[in-house]
């Protein structure tokens, strides 16, 4: 029976729920010390002096650690400490001393001299005319004939006078593009709705800070840091330290969570190893939540137009769609530009114009954050298109239908197609398992105080990559090593996409040993574990190294017992044909003998430097298999959950309770059941946290953030979901990978939060508050007929 | 950098915020912002700024040991279990008991070990995450439980978790999915992994029965 499609709990929950399993912060060393940042007060200054005299003068003081020491990033990216912070809570400085205490007083002993700039926490207000610059260099990049530059975007007064109507100023943008006649759309629309909408900045906040822990020995760096990506993590590290990958030496078994806010690492873990450098001593840098709110990264947030025309029919002639993107001040994100993309694949408009622009401010950098611009963009456009069916009389399941995409379908500035596209087959699986027909007629249904709204969320998202390595090797033991490069951050991909090689092998799970998180383990090339591309890329690249590696069992086998290779049947640990049988255990022995490709002497030569050197080091000790992943992939691989929903929201207290929930996917074959259930109801879990509770709050005179910890901006606890969340799967395999399976991470988030934002406004008569975080106190405003407690347009208030 | 923060959350049936505050006081330290801080005893003992009448040298009786350790006036339960003992099984997801990644027991009762000062545990018992199993390596039939039900995505938070299912199924060998979700409300879960945990709650309590 194959592995796939089966639970199996991962090979490392033993060590996780007996706390042997090490995070960052759990590693030690002889010697070990500790460090402090020095966090800028100003969301933008310039450090005019630094006097740590009395600091350095403490007993116990071992030394800082300046932005001057530090590789400097190119404009715009973040060099981690910095002489010229651009938010608050940006590092300046970092100091080393024997104990925390004693760095935490030093750091407040440093006198230190800064310059106040001009700062700005909205994008619009940067883009008014005579508006502060987030930067120096200006507050957008924009792609000019001379590649990326930054520069200075100023709108005109008239581009600000919608904002007399709450709608959205909509100046010259820097990206647009446009599919379809625009105007023809509109004009034969039967049906046109409008808002302006707002969606919020959030923290990622994963339960794991980014903490780290350095030392030196013989020339080598040794760091333990939490990481998504293992592999990719290592080169990303090696490369901003200027070291040889084989001079750093980097573990990270676990992560406690990243959600793309750890994606190749974080910038700080460059301070931790040069710090050790400096001090010669092991260094442990632990960031505590405050820290974690500035430095652990954000979700950009939009302040957002849109128009739709639709048919009697339900048809969406047209979309015109405008996003100003909160960017933060460093780096280049796309989430606006993904969520053109995801509007135009999800509603297969007859037309479409995309325009967006994406502003420089100084509140905490931006990073992916599970669903980059997707998550934000279906929150947003859902209710929209809620409204849309109410005024025609349309079921709100059937208008979806009636707009989904099929395989055919293509969307974007490029008119891009997919792998295969099966949301239909998923959005009929999940009304028929959620009982769309009978719940939606709760739809406004009063009981006491508590108004009924059911809801409906549709969310795409890229789902996987490809063209990456594979590396098993088979000892004289018997037993399967699958060395994998990606991260172990809970998604369990990492012992889940080894099933692959296992099924090719037909092996049983018990005979196999999962290699991961340390980079002395030689370990593939691999992609990051982000953009839900592991489940996907990683089952490629293990069944291609699955089926070298039978090729191999099979050939040795003829050449050790006579036959046709190909007469041979490799299964259960045994290679059995016409000359007879022999084991996995005596098939090593044999590669071994025979040397060459079969055990790892002569490598492929497409595969990646990095499997190169770990095949090298493993050459001679058995027969391996090892393989790029170089199956067809034809399109682009996109996985899909909608999220079906019921809330009861009290119109006294503006409060609402989420009842019942289920995500309903089109994720390829399944892979792993019970993670896949738990990726929907997690991911959806965190959509409810952005839809409704967690938001960032600025104070716009000082630029200094007031909810940057976990009761602040608080995440969905355990008494805020419903006590069951269901789910159900397409289970259509993907056509462009050989095992069929598709990645999962980023969609639920954007069906959790528009299942949320759809249901609420279906609680509220159909009226679409058209901003996120919907918290009690906008809720209570819209019932009270009282003005909302900010603008439309305003952000971060 | 210097103001008093105070933490909003508190600790079920631990010591209240006033009586942690009250306790620092009393001891001397300066409480900071710069929070989640730890000393080393001894590396720099005779400037230590904190002058107090408590002895350092305390027997703390951890996971049925008998444990004697340094522990300055201001250190948390959750500081001196990580850096002082090794176990680094109990988590530090905020230090202000707002996520509860700490949960350890205390004479058979929940705290969060971020908020619970080392010296009021003197004579009491201390169970961690490392102190469930059996001397034989057996597991407890909670965290048996997990491992049927596949329960946790990152596990940062599991240990946390399990100690309350732990107090859980100790108090409520039979509860409702819902008297365990309200039994485990006081920790956090980044993943969202809360129907798995749920799964493994209530077959932790299935199992304990079994055993009882």
């Amino acid at each position: 029976m194959a592995l796939i499609g089966q639970d199996i709990a991962p090979p490392d929950l033993v060590a996780k729920v007996t706390g042997r399993a090490k995070y960052a912060e759990d590693f030690r060393a002889e010697g070990m010390v500790f460090a402090k940042l020095l966090l800028s007060p100003m969301p933008h200054a310039r450090v005019r002096s630094v006097d740590a005299t009395r600091a350095l003068a403490m007993p116990g003081v071992l030394g800082i650690l300046r932005a001057s020491e530090l590789p400097q990033a190119d404009a715009p990216g973040e060099t981690p400490l910095t002489d010229e912070p651009k938010y608050v809570g940006e590092p300046i400085l970092a100091l080393a001393a024997v104990d925390e205490t004693t760095a935490a007083n030093a750091i407040e002993a440093i006198e230190i001299d800064l310059e106040p700039l001009p700062f700005v926490i909205d994008p619009l207000a940067s883009l008014a005319p005579g508006g502060p610059d987030a930067r120096l260099d200006g507050n957008a990049m924009v792609f000019g004939e001379n590649g990326r530059e930054l520069k200075s975007i100023k709108w005109t007064a008239a581009d600000f006078d919608s904002l007399e109507d709450g709608r959205l100023p909509m100046g010259e943008p820097t990206d647009e593009w446009e599919h379809g006649d625009l105007d023809a759309g509109f004009a034969a629309a039967d049906v046109i709705v409008e808002d302006t909408i707002v969606h919020q900045s959030l923290t990622h906040h994963p339960m794991e800070t980014r903490s780290s822990m350095a030392y030196w020995q013989n020339g080598k760096c040794h760091l333990f840091a939490s990481t998504q990506s293992a592999g990719r993590t290592h080169g990303a590290i090696a490369n901003q330290l200027d070291l040889d990958p084989d001079d750093l030496v980097f573990v990270a078994q676990y992560c406690g969570g990243g959600f793309g806010s750890k994606i190749a690492g974080a910038p700080i873990y460059q301070v931790t190893a040069l710090l050790a450098k400096k001090i010669q001593k092991p260094v442990m840098m632990r960031i505590n939540r405050y820290e974690e709110g500035y430095i652990g990264r954000g979700r950009p947030g939009f302040q957002s137009w849109v128009k739709m025309g639709l048919k009697n029919d339900g048809k969406i002639t047209a979309i015109d769609l405008y996003i100003v993107q909160d960017h933060g001040p460093y780096g280049r994100s796309g989430d606006y530009i993904t969520a053109g993309a995801v509007t135009d694949l999800m509603y297969q408009p007859g037309a479409m114009r995309f325009r967006g622009i994406t502003i420089y401010t100084n509140t905490p950098p931006r990073a992916a954050q599970r669903g980059p611009g997707g998550a934000q963009i279906v929150a947003m456009l859902e209710p929209v298109l809620d409204k849309a069916a109410r005024e025609l009389g349309i079921d709100r399941f059937d208008i979806r239908m009636t707009n989904a995409p099929d395989s055919d379908s293509e969307f974007g500035q490029n008119r891009d197609k997919t792998t295969g596209t099966f949301v239909r087959e998923a959005m009929v699986a999940g009304a028929e398992r959620f009982d769309w027909a009978g719940k939606s007629q709760l739809s406004g249904q009063r009981n006491g105080t508590k108004v009924t709204g059911v809801g409906i969320g549709v969310s795409p998202y890229v789902g996987g990559s490809s063209g990456f390595d594979g590396l098993l090797l088979i000892r004289p033991d018997g037993k399967l090593n699958i060395h994998q490069g990606i991260g172990n951050l809970g998604t369990h991909s990492m012992a889940d996409t080894g099933r692959a090689a296992a099924d090719a092998l037909e092996m049983a799970w018990e005979d196999c040993n999962v290699i991961w998180g340390d980079s002395s383990q030689h370990l593939p090339h691999s992609s990051v574990q982000a953009g839900s591309q592991t489940a996907h890329a990683h089952t490629r690249a293990n069944h291609a190294a699955g089926l070298d590696l039978k090729q191999k069992l099979q050939e040795i086998a003829a050449a050790t017992m006579g036959g046709s290779a190909a007469a041979y049947r490799v299964s259960a640990g045994r290679i059995s044909g016409p000359g007879g049988s022999m084991s996995f255990a005596r098939a090593a022995e044999r590669a071994i003998e025979m040397g060459g490709k079969y055990s790892g002497e002569e490598l492929p030569e497409d595969i990646n430097a990095t499997t190169t050197r770990s095949g090298t080091a493993l050459a001679g000790q058995g027969v391996m298999g090892v393989a790029k992943d170089n199956f067809s992939h034809e399109g682009g691989t996109w996985s899909w959950v909608v999220g079906f929903a019921v809330v009861e929201l009290d119109v006294e207290t503006g409060d609402v309770v989420l009842k019942e929930y289920l995500g309903a996917t089109d994720c390829g074959t399944v892979l792993h059941p019970r993670s896949l259930g738990a990726q929907i109801a997690g991911g959806s879990i965190q959509g409810f946290g952005q839809a409704r509770s967690q938001k960032w709050v600025f104070d716009p005179k000082w630029g200094v953030p007031f909810a940057h910890r976990l009761y602040t901006a608080r995440p969905p606890g355990i008494l805020d979901v419903p006590l069951h969340m269901d789910w159900v799967a397409a289970e259509i395999p993907d056509p462009e990978n050989p095992v069929g399976v598709k990645g999962i991470g980023e969609p639920p988030v954007g069906a959790g939060a528009a299942a949320i934002t759809s249901a609420i406004a279906d609680a509220l008569g159909g009226k679409c508050l058209c901003r996120t975080p919907l918290t009690t106190d906008v809720i209570l405003a819209e019932l009270e007929g009282r003005p909302q407690p900010a603008q439309l347009t305003e952000i971060h208030i | 950098m210097s103001a008093v923060e105070i933490p909003f959350a508190e600790a079920r049936s631990g010591p209240s915020r006033r009586t942690f505050i009250k306790g620092v006081i009393a001891t001397g330290a300066a409480v900071s912002s710069s929070n989640y801080l730890f000393r080393t005893p001894g590396a720099l003992s005779a400037s230590t700024v904190v002058r107090s009448t408590l002895p350092r040298m305390l027997t703390l009786n951890v996971n049925g040991q008998t444990r004697s350790v340094d522990v300055l006036p201001q250190e948390t339960l959750a500081m001196t279990l990580r850096y002082k003992l090794g176990l680094t099984g109990t988590k530090l997801g905020c230090d202000r008991a707002e996520c509860g990644a700490c949960t350890v027991m205390i004479d058979g009762v929940t705290h969060y070990a971020c908020s619970v000062l080392t010296q009021t545990v003197r004579d009491r018992q201390v169970t961690t995450i490392e102190g469930l199993e059996s001397a034989d390596g057996t597991l407890h039939p909670v965290q048996q439980a997990v491992i049927a039900e596949g329960g946790f995505q990152c596990a940062f938070c599991a240990p946390g978790f399990i100690m309350s299912m732990v107090a859980l199924v100790n108090e409520n060998p039979d509860p409702t999915r819902e008297e365990a979700a309200q039994a485990l409300s006081g920790n956090l879960c980044r993943c969202g992994d809360y129907d798995k945990i749920l799964n493994s709650a209530m077959r932790a309590a299935e199992f304990s029965r079994r055993m009882a």
